[in-house]
Parts: structure tokens; C-alpha cells; sequence
């Protein structure tokens, strides 16, 4: 069984799974008064497009060896993958109210020995794209036809093993790969330019041997279409540099430092939810 | 040495003291720079680099350059205090502690903040409690885990002094100020909490308050428990710990961290190469599951019942 191609519903159907992750990532936030809002909201778009329009999968089988690799490299937005893996049917959404509670498979960060449709452990920054290129010399050196695509935050990619994952996708062309990076501009404390700048972004990945395509990281149809191309179509790796806004639908919220792991008191979690509609 | 003057500040925590004290070094001390990962505001530094913007360097979410920068800050003649989450800090670059700071022997000073399970919900991923294993297996770095605010102002002001690789690691935790006359920090020197003749509680960090617990419930029980402040892990006072292995005949070690390889495994090396007596290791047993700081101390027993259970432990294997 898959799921998730494309059809011509999808730009309705990811909208409506974008919407429903904003508001449980929400709810899960404010009743543990912990989390990660403003990079769960920069990446939901990309997650929702993926398991509800590009991915192959089959949330019966997660270990399904055929099936395409999504690898969570940004394990501190849980709020946006434990929703996302949700709605793709992996597990019952009452699971949802026990996030980060004592001994809960909602760790604060992703373990793939809690929770089915987790490909790999993370949380400490520059883990999973070195893993998620492992995942893809797998498949070249299997002939397996399944796609990888990881995805980073901005502020991750100063991390050094990332650029060590590059130079190793780039050299073994890795077609079968694709990074997007959530390019919202912020990381914890500041902005990235401010801190250790990463522009000009797509002319580094150019230079490491891969394919740069930006698109807007909240436009379904430019997701759809640039993370949606079948294997074959190209020679190289993949790098799509989704520009999103950091705590994107909640307007107190967006492009402010401070919901990099801010939690909403009870009167911003009423605004947020009037918002999200 | 010096009896340093104690300046307790009640409510004053640990993080306070860190940065507090931090600045009112690099004031007069042109020498002190600190070195960050993004973590400007979770290691309390807002104030720092606001008053010092040119001596405080963020590399970005880059742990193995953070601290390859400090040892080069080192052979250019600054004192870098790296402050970084201990989880990222010794974990993510640990070939760079090594071989940059403890084997080349710059002077950096290592802080490792929100050590322990300060991160509870936040997962194994964000529990720092390998730190003191890894840490201390390098040797030549001085391993400090202080007890309380006011032995974090006392251990920042020795490090900014001392010529040397050292590891602060540090607390998120609110700890009560342990209150004792005529206090003195004395590096490698064990701080005796409490006098007893039957068992030796040996804790450091965010622990010790909670031996000094485990020591009154003892007393109850007509159980006369030592309580040793082991503030310094490198080196190790094993003066302190020979005294309690002769003089009480059983040990219990407290430490927010892995139960071996740290506090625990070096005061049973020490005995068992000089004075063998029972020693329980009170810790977490490996990768822990998510929860709150209060509900994983109480499953793992780092409380003052699973301390005076150990006790009793430790006290019924003597001549065993
Ligand atoms: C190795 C490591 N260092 C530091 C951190 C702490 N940390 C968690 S999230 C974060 C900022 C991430 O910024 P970015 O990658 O831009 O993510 P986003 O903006 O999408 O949330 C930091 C520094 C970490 N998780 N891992
Ligand atoms: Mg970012």
C-alpha cells in the first residue's frame, strides 16, 4: 500500500493536515509549557507536503524497506514531526496528550526505538543528514528505487558534519537525495547572518556538487512540484532552500527570536488558536 | 592558600553566580573572553555581551570549532571560558578536549551548563550525565561540580586564576546555599558537610543538599552518616575518601550523572587500591526516559529515601 502521492487534491488536502498540525503542535506546546513552536511552524508546510504529497509509505509497515526516507535532522520541532507522523497514521492521536510526559514515546526529541516512523535519533544539531546520506548509499548501493530527503535548520548547517555529509553526497552523486534546509533566518539566540552567516547558501551547495533549487517554503504548489520529482530526473543531489518564517500563522509569533522556545501564556494560546483557523 | 571569604546571597542560583561573577572578573581582567555556541542566552551571557562585545565570540551551533577557537584563544594569550549546554559541550567535542585542551594543555576553561538532567523532558540527547566519565578518563583537566551558588562564584573566580584546563560543570537546577561557618573553596580538597562515624555520604553538585537530607533521616535511625562535599572530581581528595573508607567502613556515592565513571567510580578505584570497604553507587543507570527533573530524581532513586536505602545498603556489607 502507499500513500501520499500527489493528486490534484493535494494542495487542499496538505493545507487541511498543515492547519490540523499547527493546532495539536499548539495544544501539545501549551499544556506541557515546553517546546519548540517557532521551528515547528517554519517547517509544518514542508512535513505536510511530504507525508501528504511527495513521501511513499505505508504507516502499517514502517520498516517497509521500500518505502522513501524522511529524516528529521532539526529534532528539536517535534511539535511539527510527532503531528505530521500523526495525521500519516503511524499512531493514535491520543498519544499526542502525553508529550514529554514521565516515560512517554514523545520524547522531547525523536527516538526511533519510542516511536514507529522515526528513521533516526535525533536532536543534537548535524545528526541527520550524515545519516540520511548513509540511507542513500544504501539505496544506490541496493539498486532500491525509495528517495531520502532530509531536513535542517538554517542554524544547523553551521555545524561542520553537515558540510562533511555534503562533500560525500556531492562526490557520490547522489540523485536519490534531497536536503531542504529551513531557511527562516533565525536560530536560538539570534539571527544566522548575525551570528555565523551561511549566505550566499545555494552557491556553497553548488560548489559541494549538488543541484540548489529555492523555493518558498509556505507554497504548496512550489513544494509539490520541486520535492516531487521522480528518481531519474536528475544526476546530482538535491538542495532546496525552503525560505520560511520562523513561527509562520501565529502573528506575535513570526520572525522573533524569542518563540524559538517560547511557550504561549493562556492569552496568547486563545489568540493562536483564533489565528489558526 | 588564601581562605577565600565567604559571600553567601541567599536565592542567589548558580546561574546567577556563573555570569555574575564572570563579569565582574572580565572587568578588571582584559585576559577573559568567553566562547559560545549559540548559547548566549542559556548560559546567562546577555549581560556579558552587552558589556563586553569584542571578548565574546559565538561561533554559531559549532561545538568542535568552539572549543578548537578557545584553544587558540589560549596560545594567543586570552583566558576563553567556553560555555555551551554540557551535553554539547563534552559530547560534540570531545576529540577537540582532548587533544586540544587536555593534551596540549591550553588554558581554556570548559563550562558546562545545564549539566545532569537539567533537560529532563528533553531526552538522553539532552541529559549530560556521561560528562563526568568522559571528563575525568582525560586526566589533566581539573573536574569541578559545585554545590551551590556560592560555590560556583568560588569555583569561576579559581579558574579565571588558575593556569589550566578546567571543567565547571554547572547546574540549571535551584539548589539551596549550603549554610557553614567560615566556608573555604579549596580545589581537590573534600568540604566536610557533616560529622559521622557509620557510613560516608560522598555527593557533589545538585546531590549534596540531599545527602545532608539522607544524613538527618539516617540519624533517626541511630545511622551516624558523614556527609562529604566532593565539589572536585579531578583531582580527587583521596585523603577524604581513605579517612571515610577507614574511619566509617562504608561509602555511598550521590551524583547527577551515569552511576559509573564518574564520582562513583573514582572513589571505588581509590578504595579498592588502598581501603576496600562497601561502596553503593547511587546515579542513573544509562539512556533515561523523558520526565521532569523532580520525576526522574524520584524514579532513580537520587532522594533522600533512595540515599538512605543505599546507606543501609552500604552499612549491612560491612565485613560481608
Ligand atoms: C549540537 C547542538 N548544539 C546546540 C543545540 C541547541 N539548539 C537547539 S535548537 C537550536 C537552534 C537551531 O536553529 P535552526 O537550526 O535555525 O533551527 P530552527 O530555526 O528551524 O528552529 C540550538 C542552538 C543543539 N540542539 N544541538
Ligand atoms: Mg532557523
Amino acid at each position: 500500500m502507499t500513500h501520499a502521492l500527489k493528486t490534484d487534491n493535494s494542495d487542499a488536502l496538505i493545507r487541511d493536515k498543515a492547519l490540523w498540525m499547527r493546532q495539536q503542535a499548539m495544544k501539545m506546546v501549551y499544556a506541557k509549557q515546553l517546546g519548540h513552536l517557532g521551528g515547528d511552524f517554519s517547517a509544518i508546510d514542508v512535513l505536510a507536503t511530504l507525508y501528504f504529497g511527495v513521501l511513499r509509505y505505508d504507516p502499517a509497515r514502517p520498516d517497509w524497506a521500500e518505502r522513501d526516507r524522511f529524516v528529521m535532522s532539526k529534532g528539536h520541532a517535534t511539535g511539527a514531526l510527532y503531528t505530521a507522523l500523526c495525521a500519516a497514521g503511524y499512531f493514535p492521536q491520543d498519544w499526542l496528550d502525553t508529550y514529554m510526559e514521565h516515560h512517554s514515546k514523545l520524547n522531547g526529541h525523536p527516538n526511533r526505538q519510542y516511536l514507529p516512523g522515526v528513521e533516526t535519533n535525533t536532536g543534537p544539531l548535524g545528526h541527520g543528514f550524515p545519516v540520511a546520506v548513509g540511507i542513500a548509499i544504501a539505496g544506490q548501493i541496493n539498486g532500491a528505487d525509495y528517495r531520502t530527503y532530509v531536513l535542517t535548520g538554517d542554524g544547523e548547517q553551521q555545524e561542520g558534519s553537515n558540510w562533511e555529509a555534503a562533500m560525500t553526497a556531492g562526490h557520490r552523486k547522489l540523485k536519490n537525495l534531497t536536503l531542504i534546509v529551513d531557511r527562516n533566518r533565525l536560530q536560538q539566540g539570534a539571527r544566522t547572518e548575525v551570528t555565523n552567516g551561511l549566505d550566499p547558501l545555494d552557491e556553497k551547495y553548488r560548489a559541494f556538487g549538488w543541484d540548489v533549487v529555492e523555493v518558498d517554503g509556505h507554497d504548496y504548489a512550489q513544494l509539490l512540484d520541486t520535492l516531487g520529482a521522480p528518481l531519474g530526473t536528475r544526476d546530482k543531489p538535491l538542495c532546496v532552500i525552503a525560505n520560511t518564517v520562523k513561527g509562520k500563522g501565529v502573528s506575535f509569533m513570526e520572525d522573533q527570536a524569542k518563540w524559538h522556545h517560547g511557550v504561549p501564556n493562556a492569552e496568547q494560546f486563545a489568540q493562536a488558536m483564533k489565528e489558526l483557523v | 592558600m588564601a581562605v577565600a571569604q565567604p559571600t553567601p546571597t541567599p536565592g542567589l542560583d548558580c546561574r546567577k553566580a556563573w555570569a555574575e561573577t564572570l563579569e565582574g572578573l572580565a572587568a578588571t581582567d582584559e585576559r577573559i573572553v568567553v566562547v559560545v555556541n549559540d548559547s548566549v542566552g542559556s548560559s546567562n551571557l546577555g549581560g556579558f555581551q552587552t558589556k563586553f562585545p569584542d571578548r565574546t565570540v559565538n561561533v554559531g551551533i559549532a561545538e568542535q570549532n568552539m572549543v578548537g577557537v578557545a584553544a587558540g584563544l589560549a596560545n594567543g594569550g586570552r583566558i576563553p571560558f567556553v560555555s555551551a549546554a554540557s551535553c554539547f559541550l563534552s559530547a560534540r567535542a570531545l576529540e577537540q578536549i582532548k587533544a586540544d585542551v587536555a593534551y596540549a594543555g591550553f588554558n581554556v576553561k570548559l563550562v558546562g551548563q545545564s549539566s545532569g538532567i537539567a533537560y529532563g523532558e528533553l531526552g538522553a540527547t539532552h541529559h549530560s550525565i556521561e560528562d563526568f566519565a568522559w571528563i575525568r578518563a582525560l586526566g589533566p583537566i581539573t573536574l569541578i561540580a559545585p554545590c551551590d551558588a556560592w560555590e560556583t562564584a568560588e569555583a569561576v573566580k579559581w579558574a579565571a586564576a588558575h593556569d589550566g584546563p578546567v571543567y565547571l560543570r554547572l547546574s540549571r537546577m535551584k539548589v539551596p546555599t549550603l549554610d557553614l561557618p567560615g566556608r573555604a573553596f579549596t580545589p581537590g580538597k573534600a568540604e566536610l558537610q557533616r560529622a559521622g562515624s557509620d557510613v560516608t555520604i560522598i555527593a557533589n553538585g545538585t546531590t549534596v543538599h540531599l545527602a545532608m537530607e539522607a544524613a538527618e533521616a539516617l540519624a533517626e535511625e541511630s545511622v551516624s552518616a558523614r556527609v562529604l562535599n566532593m565539589h572536585t572530581i579531578t583531582p580527587l581528595d583521596t585523603n577524604a575518601v581513605i579517612a571515610a573508607a577507614r574511619e566509617t567502613g562504608a561509602i555511598v556515592t550521590v551524583e547527577e550523572a551515569l552511576d559509573r565513571g564518574g564520582l562513583g567510580g573514582a572513589v571505588a578505584e581509590c578504595t579498592s587500591a588502598t581501603y576496600p570497604v562497601p561502596v553503593q553507587r547511587v546515579g542513573f543507570p544509562g539512556f533515561m526516559p523523558t520526565g521532569s527533573i523532580a520525576s526522574l530524581f524520584e524514579e532513580f532513586g537520587l532522594s533522600r529515601e533512595g540515599i538512605v536505602s543505599a546507606a543501609r545498603i552500604a552499612v549491612r556489607r560491612k565485613g560481608a
